[in-house]
This record gives structure tokens, C-alpha cells and sequence, in this order.
């Protein structure tokens, strides 16, 4: 066995792989950010909420679409039976315990995932987007039927969900409480899949992406991680709905939309895709930029969201993150030379 | 007696509908097969169309004419741009377009659904000698025929056709035995989106016709391309005419499932023959 060169340790490249996960230093920003949110717009902390759930949705997003490359219309299934999975549960009686709840809805997002993807990921290309679609569509045309206990088009309101630790109230006026915590499942969440992209794992879930065959050759067991990657992002998506449900109160067939789960790409894209960091930017411009002009101008807004979606397809495919790398690059290397 | 009349009627109706979904979505299907691009604007082709039609009744032609110019300087300018890029960066701009057409028809002619009149001659029943049934559906049933056999004419006889078929079996080959694709591509493109034009002009009576149209039977016409397998004009023709009826009987006996009937089916076909029921097993 040949050892390697004294001194490879120290090479910038082996430093560069081996430092890949450590957390940058600009890392907290964000977080400290939405934690001086929370002091600074006490009024705008339902804004603010909806935000955090849409990142979280967003991530679940990224980690089948960004680093495992399976482009899904479907992701809102998900999204749709973790939301409605607290709201059953709590419209009915049998649980309203929030956090076993969110816990619940996570676990039963993941077994559609699961199921699901054991079945879907067999297939590639058009024929898998076809078939996300159509589940959802299906799942939407169950919830739509099955009226008696999802309560149909009208959807569930008013869901008695019980205090946080037995103690916060979620009060759907002031949402104190839903604010942090959904940033604390968030921030929770958002660490699990860090640790999962920069592990072998998640390694082995960019070989796919990027050749599929490739990895087939090498021997990695490449629908089984499909599948699992598949259904992690299931539960999370479950749990961005479950937090919906559980912070406005109500549940309807919305969150299993073509809709939502179009937003949701759109988000994603518009952030950057493959790139974690992505779903927060993307979530915040969208939802800032809808927030503000879709009331004014609901028209010239999808006008205006159907230009930049031709446009970041066309000429910007790695989002705002994206154009912000490139032109760190160019900036660092108009600086090196001197 | 009395079930047989109502059971030919109801085919009747389903084989109108069917019909509709056949001349919308075999554009759908031929670019898909031929070019591999996910082009989810498609619905909004069909809806310019269904406008053009309302808007300037009677002259049938229009729709089909405008909307294959409209999209040939699409296709030039923008969708080629794109042929051979990632399936996403396809669906994310062909959503924009969407978008783009839905607001765009808001903004000029209004958010509300737009009545279409019937011509004097479609309105009324016509007599078939065992049942009386819409003209209008009658007609449609006809000028779906004639089209199916004029695109089965063009496909199978003439040159172009060959070619299509060639490029769609292999694309590569084709470019190499000198086809010209790139003119190919936009001919067939601008073709097909006429297509969607006189079909969602011919079916605006009962699909209605408000600027939703173009994402709210986009899934439909998804189904039937996906189902009937990509660039086979026969295999569309035949999953349009199993849809359309399917969904017409099912909304008669059964209105509360017959939609979740039918993605449940597709999903099953697609798991079971992921290229289409009809496509070739290779593809």
C-alpha cells in the first residue's frame, strides 16, 4: 500500500474537501436575522411565520430537486397530508398535542413518501413527473371526497390545537408563539439536512444526479437511496404542512395544489437550487415581492412572475445565490492578480 | 332498448369529448416525442385559440393560423434555446409562459368566462336514425375523424411525415442522413400549437373558456400524451377517444370519484408501461 506524499493534509484541495461542512462564518446571519425579526416587526410575525413554513417546505424541496436531481410536480402531497394529518387529528378530537403531533404528521408524510417513491422512482424523465402529478392529484381528489372527515372543499378551520409545553397559546392574532416556533423546528430541521448533504450520503446523492449510470457502475445501491432521499424529504414537507396547519388553524385542499407545489418550485429556483441557502433567499423575494404587489397588482404580478420564470430559465439557471456566486468570483479574481 | 339509445348517446358525448382531447394533445405528443421537451404551455396554445375563436366567431380558421405564427416565433426565439437542457429548466419556463399567457389574457380581455354562441346550423339535435343527438357534437365527431385521417395520411404517406417518424426513433441518426431538423422542429412545433389552437377552439363550447383554461386541462392533456405514448399519432388518437369516454361515463355515474379514477388509472398504466400504453416498447 503506498502511503500518501508527507504534507497532503496540508494540501488546499484536501483542505478544501475535508473543511467542506464546517460552517462558514456568515452561517448565523440568517438566523440572527430572524431572530431580530421577531423583535423588530412584532406586527408582521404572521408574515413572518409564513415565511419560515415556506423555507422549510422550500429545503424539503431542495434536497429530491437539488441534490438528488428528481424533478417532482408532487412535492405538495406531502406538504397536503402532513397539514392534513394534524388537522384530522385535532378537528376530531383524538390528538392536539402540537409537537408529538408535528411529529405525527412527519411520520405519516414520510410513509406516502415512502410509498410512493418505492413505486415511482422506478420510472425517470416525463414519465416520473407525470406520475408525482398525478398522485397528488389523486391525494387532492381523496381529501376533496373523503368530506366527512377532511371536511371536503370547505377544508377544516378553527383546529383546537392545544398549548405549546402545555403553556403558550397559539393565538392566530398575535403569532408570538407560532414564530418561534417554527423557527426552532426550522432551525432543527435545516442542521439535519446540512448534516445530510455534506455526508457520504449526500455525496452519493449528487453522483446520482449528476450520472446516474455512473453510479449504477460503481455499485452504489441508487433507487434505495432515491427512495430514502425521496421519503426524508417527504417527512420534512410533511412537517412544513403539519406547522401550517397548526399555525393558521386550518387546513384545506390548497396545501395539496398544483398550485402550491408550482410556488414551491418556483421558490426554490428563484433562490437557487442544490445550494441550502437557496430556499431562504428565494422564499423571502417571493413572498416579499407577493406579499406587497400581489394586493396592488394581482394580474401584473403573475405577469411579471411568468417573465422572471422565462427569464432565470433562459439566462440565470442557478437563481439569485447563483448570480451572487458568480459575481464573488469574478470580483475575486479581478482582486488575486494584483 | 331504451339502455342501448342511452348508452350510445353517452358514447356519443365521450367520443366528442374525446375527440377534442385527441386534436389538442397530438401537437402535445409530437413535440414532446420529437424534440424531448417538456412543454407544459401547450394548454395556453389550446386557450389563444379558444379565444381567437370567440372572439371572431364563424372564422374558424383564425385561431389555428395566429396561434402556429405566434408559436413558430416562440419556438425561434425562445424554445430552442433550451432543446437539450435540463427537464426543469424546460417545465420552469414553459410555467413562466403560462403564466405569462394567463395574465396577459386577464389583463386584455377580462378574468370572467366567456359565453361562445353556437353558428345557427351546429345548434339544435340532429337525427342519426336510432337516437337524436347535438349537432354540434356530431360535427365534432366528424371533423376529429377527417383530422385523424389527415394526420394519419401526413404521417404514414408523405415525406415529412417520414421524416417526423425518423427523427423521433432517432434523432441523431436522422441529423446524420441529412434531415433538417432545426426547420423540422419549428415546423412541427408551430404545427402542433395550431393544433391546441383548433382543438381548444372546436371544444371552448364545453370546456369553457375563462384565462384558468390553460393550467386547468393542461394535467388532461398530459395524461392522454403520456398514456397514449410520445410522437404516435394513433396511440394519442387512441388515449384521447379512452379518456374522453371514461371521463363523460364516469361523471354520469359516478361524479364524486370519476376524477380520481383517472389519475389512479394512469398512475397504474404508467407503472405498468412507462412509455405509454400504445408507445413502442424502446422508448
Amino acid at each position: 500500500m503506498t502511503r500518501p506524499a508527507p504534507g497532503w493534509a496540508d494540501h488546499p484541495a484536501a483542505l478544501a474537501l475535508a473543511g467542506r461542512h464546517r460552517p462558514r462564518a456568515w452561517e448565523p446571519i440568517p438566523w440572527i436575522l430572524a431572530l431580530a425579526f421577531y423583535f423588530v416587526f412584532p406586527k408582521h410575525l404572521g408574515f413572518g411565520t409564513e415565511v419560515l413554513v415556506t423555507i422549510l417546505f422550500a429545503i424539503s424541496l431542495d434536497l429530491v430537486l437539488g441534490y438528488a436531481g428528481i424533478v417532482t410536480l408532487g412535492q405538495a402531497a406531502f406538504f397536503g397530508a402532513g397539514a392534513y394529518t394534524v388537522g384530522m387529528l385535532a378537528k376530531h378530537g383524538i390528538w392536539n398535542e402540537p409537537i408529538t403531533g408535528l411529529i405525527l404528521a412527519a411520520l405519516v408524510a414520510a410513509a406516502v413518501g415512502f410509498g410512493s417513491g418505492l413505486v415511482l422512482l422506478r420510472t425517470q424523465g416525463l414519465t416520473l413527473l407525470m406520475l408525482t402529478l398525478c398522485t397528488m392529484a389523486l391525494l387532492e381528489e381523496a381529501a376533496n371526497l373523503a368530506h366527512d372527515y377532511t371536511g371536503g372543499f370547505d377544508g377544516l378551520d378553527s383546529l383546537p390545537i392545544a398549548p405549546l409545553f402545555g403553556r403558550f397559546e397559539f393565538n392566530p392574532l398575535y403569532p408570538k408563539t407560532q414564530y418561534l416556533y417554527v423557527l426552532a423546528v426550522l432551525f432543527l430541521c435545516f442542521v439535519f439536512v446540512r448534516t445530510l448533504v455534506y455526508s457520504p450520503f449526500g455525496q452519493s446523492l449528487t453522483g446520482i444526479r449528476e450520472n446516474m449510470l455512473r453510479m449504477h457502475a460503481v455499485g452504489a445501491p441508487v433507487r434505495r437511496r432515491l427512495v430514502l432521499c425521496y421519503t426524508l424529504s417527504a417527512a420534512i414537507a410533511g412537517a412544513a404542512g403539519g406547522i401550517w396547519a397548526q399555525a393558521n388553524a386550518y387546513v384545506n385542499l390548497g396545501t395539496l395544489g398544483l398550485d402550491r407545489a408550482a410556488t414551491v418550485l418556483i421558490i426554490l429556483v428563484l433562490g437557487g437550487y442544490g445550494r441550502l441557502y437557496g430556499a431562504f433567499i428565494g422564499a423571502i423575494a417571493y413572498m416579499a415581492l407577493s406579499h406587497f404587489l400581489s394586493k396592488v397588482y394581482p394580474t401584473a404580478w403573475q405577469l411579471g412572475l411568468g417573465f422572471l420564470l422565462v427569464v432565470i430559465a433562459l439566462f440565470a439557471r442557478n437563481g439569485i445565490l447563483g448570480i451572487a456566486e458568480a459575481a464573488m468570483r469574478r470580483f475575486q479574481s479581478v482582486r488575486a492578480p494584483s | 332498448m331504451i339502455f342501448g339509445v342511452d348508452v350510445a348517446s353517452m358514447l356519443l358525448g365521450g367520443v366528442a369529448a374525446g375527440m377534442v382531447l385527441f386534436i389538442v394533445s397530438v401537437g402535445l405528443s409530437v413535440t414532446m416525442g420529437l424534440m424531448g421537451f417538456v412543454n407544459l404551455a401547450h394548454g395556453g396554445f389550446a386557450m389563444l385559440g379558444g379565444y381567437a375563436i370567440a372572439l371572431a366567431m364563424r372564422h374558424w380558421g383564425i385561431g389555428f393560423v395566429v396561434t402556429a405564427a405566434v408559436s413558430a416565433v416562440l419556438e425561434r426565439l425562445l424554445y430552442a434555446r433550451l432543446y437539450g437542457a435540463s427537464e426543469l429548466d424546460q417545465v420552469l419556463f414553459t410555467i413562466g409562459l403560462v403564466f405569462m399567457t394567463i395574465a396577459s389574457v386577464t389583463l386584455v380581455i377580462g378574468p370572467e368566462n366567456q359565453p361562445l354562441a353556437l353558428p345557427r346550423i351546429l345548434q339544435g339535435q340532429l337525427n342519426l336514425g336510432f337516437t337524436h343527438y347535438r349537432t354540434y357534437s356530431v360535427v365534432l365527431i366528424v371533423i376529429g375523424i377527417v383530422i385523424v385521417g389527415g394526420l394519419w395520411l401526413a404521417f404514414e404517406r408523405t415525406r415529412m411525415g417520414a421524416q417526423i417518424r425518423a427523427a423521433v426513433d432517432n434523432r441523431r441518426m436522422a441529423e446524420s442522413l441529412g434531415i433538417n431538423i432545426a426547420r423540422l422542429f419549428t415546423l412541427t412545433f408551430a404545427f402542433g400549437s395550431g393544433m391546441a389552437a383548433l382543438g381548444g377552439g372546436l371544444g371552448a363550447e364545453f370546456l369553457g373558456l375563462d384565462p384558468q383554461y390553460a393550467l386547468k386541462y393542461l394535467v388532461y392533456f398530459l395524461i392522454v400524451v403520456a398514456v397514449g405514448g410520445l410522437g404516435r399519432v394513433t396511440g394519442v388518437f387512441d388515449a384521447a377517444l379512452l379518456i374522453g369516454v371514461l371521463d363523460f361515463v364516469l361523471k354520469k355515474y359516478m361524479p364524486q370519484g370519476g376524477t380520481a379514477f383517472i389519475y389512479g388509472l394512469t398512475i397504474l398504466l404508467l407503472l405498468w408501461r412507462p412509455q405509454g400504453l400504445f408507445g413502442a416498447k424502446s422508448a
